[in-house]
């Protein structure tokens, strides 16, 4: 067993270190997630070939994942303002809300990643030719930013599920307030790729 | 804003216990131990780096003769030894050893704090970078052999094994830049994290002595830069593995945009590694002249203008490759911009020179060896930058010469100046001052006959990345091939004059004269600490009372004055 390291607890800005080292983390994020659309609109206004599939995307689908999010969103607010008045158990029970928003929003994904990849496991005949990765820019587009968006909430519902386990047990409380930040992220994420993917018909 | 918030929890050491070698030299939380991990890989890969020029300098000096220490140069291998060097100088030699080696070793040392605020995610960011270089030195055995698609990997070349014939190498490659990047990200959220909120009592922004500054601007370009690039890598390793198309334009991707996302990282990225050097070889300047830094405003605010204008020069690397006329325009212009702020902080570094009593030291000769060599890079720039004269020095040794007269003299020059000044807190010991002064001149001079002849070569029409010029009787004439050879004859000389800084840099550590605490009367709060610093930096945290830079103040005994010192020196 290691003994814990030497280290700091200033907080020079008045700003807790770990709040401020996950705005730092987001902003990197920001920058990541911020190539890949600018690559993605730059194609569209080149009108790249295949844009107009577009309107082949799920859009009730989308929709509806932009509410199951938004509304995970609201949960984990809610688990930070229990958790700043030391409510455990209820803190925990809405980590938990989040954990599952999330979870309905990856089923649903896997919904429509299936319906394009094998339209025949939803509708025979099958209602068009299956849609793969491969099929042109715009769907590379589609799973890779979607693909990337998804992993961000899988890796999210992981850590919330860690931090659930330190809440019963009353511990890193602020840890809370953290994957908060991160989530909202996420959310937002979501809220830029939803109208580009799913809602413009181009 | 309070910076006087220090509290009782301020201090929050565990008890001190003796750790086991693992827990001290191979996975520690300590920053300083880390930097050396960071800083020793550095030097191990550099050694690659510098291996893999020997090869092919030998190559382009005596085409086709059998290499010693190499063998047969192939063509494949010439491809992959010039992509290898870049890719290792720029992100296993620069970034590790400028960033990461003294950015850990530095910051908290001298912001006067006992260890980073994250000393967990620091080691975690280590082990990163160690597996990434791994990683790459993998790439070269596997079959195929290296990625031979230069450091810029651009597309098609990059992205279709049947063209660049290294299937794997090219991913391994990726993967391995991929790595590295995490890793610099982890260690650059530790960064700015630490400098923002562990500062010591009394310590202003304007305290903040410069380096600390242009490693965290550095940083904050680095995380903005990296983005899309990360973006436009993960796109190409689906290009290179699952077959999409983002970059090939048989299926309606566009090779250019994979230029544009990366030169919009790359030239960002001179900077990156330009500042913190810069950040070094003020300190060892200011010190050496016994007078306060010339500027230090105007130096940090256009540090910061560099950053902004580095964000929105990188096409001049595309004036060639087919963009519209009018964005190179607006390219030129800002390109040629930038060389001013660059020029002011020069200036302000020779002001600082200027009327002070200079102590000729070995790193005050890297020092100002590194201004003098970075100003015939910066110069050579502006030739470059100009998008007429770039039509046709584009991709010829004119190129060439430029960038390593801009890089050798940040990441060799000027990270040699900054070792020997920091040497005798790092290991206790002095350096030998002789052979310190050997290994200058052996590396200043050899250095400049390598590179002045290929700014020759470049101006008479030699492209680059050509194997062999004997197949091109134009560029095969005695008097350019006499050039080659001499260039390649100073390259060894200037390698084989690093062996006795290595015996000095191994030997001292161990036989070196003992170092006191502040061996170069400096007035930074690393020097406040025994050499080496222990565990948890200092026995009790300071409070600083003034900026970094006060030497020679009158009404002073002393030519220096601490920071932390409250009453007159």
């Amino acid at each position: 067993m290691m003994h814990s390291p030497v280290a700091t607890r200033r907080t020079v800005t008045g700003i807790p270190t770990g709040r401020l080292a996950v705005w730092w983390v987001l902003a990197s994020e920001v920058f990541i997630f911020g190539g890949l659309i600018m690559c993605f609109l730059l194609y569209k206004f080149n009108d790249a070939p295949g844009f107009e599939d577009a309107s082949m995307t799920n859009t009730p689908a989308g929709a509806f994942n932009t509410f199951v999010l938004l509304t995970s969103s609201l949960t984990i607010v809610l688990a930070h303002a229990a958790a700043e008045k030391g409510e455990l158990k209820k803190c925990f029970n809405f980590i938990w809300c989040t954990i599952f928003g999330g979870l309905v929003f990856a089923v649903v994904k896997l919904y429509e990643y299936t319906s394009k990849i094998f339209p025949e496991w939803y509708h025979t005949p099958a209602t068009h030719e299956p849609i793969t990765i491969l099929s042109n820019v715009f769907w590379s587009f589609y799973f890779t930013a979607t693909g990337l968006h998804a992993l961000h909430v899988l890796g999210g519902m992981v850590i919330m599920a860690m931090i659930s386990q330190d809440v019963l047990k009353g511990r890193n409380l602020q840890r809370v307030e953290l994957i908060g930040l991160y989530w909202h992220f996420v959310d937002i994420v979501w809220i830029f790729l939803f109208p580009i993917l799913y809602i413009a018909n181009f | 804003m309070s910076t006087a918030t220090a509290t009782a929890q301020d201090h929050a050491h565990e008890e001190h216990h003796e750790m086991g070698f693992l827990e001290k030299y191979i996975f520690p939380t300590d920053h300083k131990m880390i930097g050396m991990q960071y800083m020793f890989t550095g030097m191990f890969m550099a050694a690659v780096g510098g291996y893999f020029a020997y090869a092919f300098r030998m190559q382009l000096a005596f085409p086709g003769m059998d290499v010693p220490f190499f063998g047969q140069v192939t063509p494949q291998a010439y491809n992959m030894l010039v992509t290898n060097h870049g890719t290792i100088m720029i992100f296993w030699v620069a970034m590790p050893v400028l960033i990461a080696g003294f950015g850990n070793y530095l910051i908290p040392l001298m912001i006067g704090c006992d260890d980073m605020v994250f000393p967990r995610i620091n080691r975690l960011s280590y082990q990163v970078f160690f597996v990434s270089t791994v990683v790459l030195i993998l790439s070269f055995f596997v079959q195929g052999g290296g990625f031979g698609g230069a450091w810029t990997a651009y597309p098609p070349l990059s992205s279709v094994p049947e063209y660049n014939l290294t299937n794997w190498g090219s991913s391994l490659w990726l993967v391995a830049v991929a790595l590295e990047i995490i890793a610099f990200l982890l260690g650059g959220i530790n960064f700015i994290t630490t400098t923002m909120n562990s500062r010591a009592p009394g310590m202003k922004m304007m305290d903040i002595p410069i380096v600390i500054w242009m490693i965290n601007i550095a940083v904050i370009m680095f995380m903005a830069s990296v983005g899309p690039l990360i973006a436009g890598a993960v796109m190409l390793f689906m290009d290179q593995r699952i077959g999409t198309t983002f970059f090939l334009p048989s299926g309606g991707g566009d090779p250019i945009l994979w230029q544009h996302l990366f030169w919009f990282f790359g030239h960002p990225e001179v900077y990156v590694v330009l500042f913190p050097t810069l950040g070094l070889v003020a300190d060892v300047i200011t010190t050496f002249s016994r007078k306060k830094l010339w500027g230090y405003r105007t130096i940090l605010y256009t540090t910061i203008a560099t950053g902004g204008l580095a964000f929105v020069v990188w096409a001049h690397h595309q004036f060639i490759a087919g963009i519209d006329p009018r964005m190179a325009n607006v390219f030129v212009v800002t390109t040629l911009l930038i060389s001013i702020p660059i020029a002011e902080i020069m200036f302000c570094y020779i002001a600082t020179l200027f009327g002070g009593s200079i102590r000729f030291t070995v790193p005050m000769l890297w020092a100002i060896g590194f201004l003098m060599t970075f100003l015939l890079g910066g110069v050579t720039g502006i030739y470059l930058g100009a998008s007429g004269l770039d039509i046709y020095f584009h991709d010829s040794y004119f190129v060439i010469a430029h960038f390593h007269y801009t890089f050798f003299p940040i990441t060799i020059i000027g990270m040699f100046g900054a070792l020997y000044y920091w040497y005798p807190k790092m290991f206790g010991r002095h350096l030998n001052e002789f052979w310190g002064k050997v290994h200058f001149w052996g590396t200043l001079i050899p250095f400049n006959c390598i590179f002045l002849p290929l700014f020759l070569l470049g101006m008479a029409g030699q492209h680059r990345r050509i194997y062999n010029y004997e197949h091109f009787p134009d560029l095969a004439s005695p008097d350019l091939q006499g050039m080659r050879v001499f260039a390649t004859a100073s390259l060894i000389i200037m390698l084989l004059f690093q062996i006795p800084f290595l015996i000095n840099f191994f030997g001292s550590m161990f036989i070196g004269r003992k170092a006191e605490p502040n061996p170069w009367k400096a007035n930074t709060l690393e020097w406040t600490v025994p050499s080496p610093p222990g565990h948890g930096n200092f026995k009790e945290l300071p409070s600083v009372y003034r900026g970094p830079y006060e030497y020679s103040v009158p009404g002073n005994r002393e030519d220096y004055w601490p920071q932390h010192m409250p009453d007159r020196n």
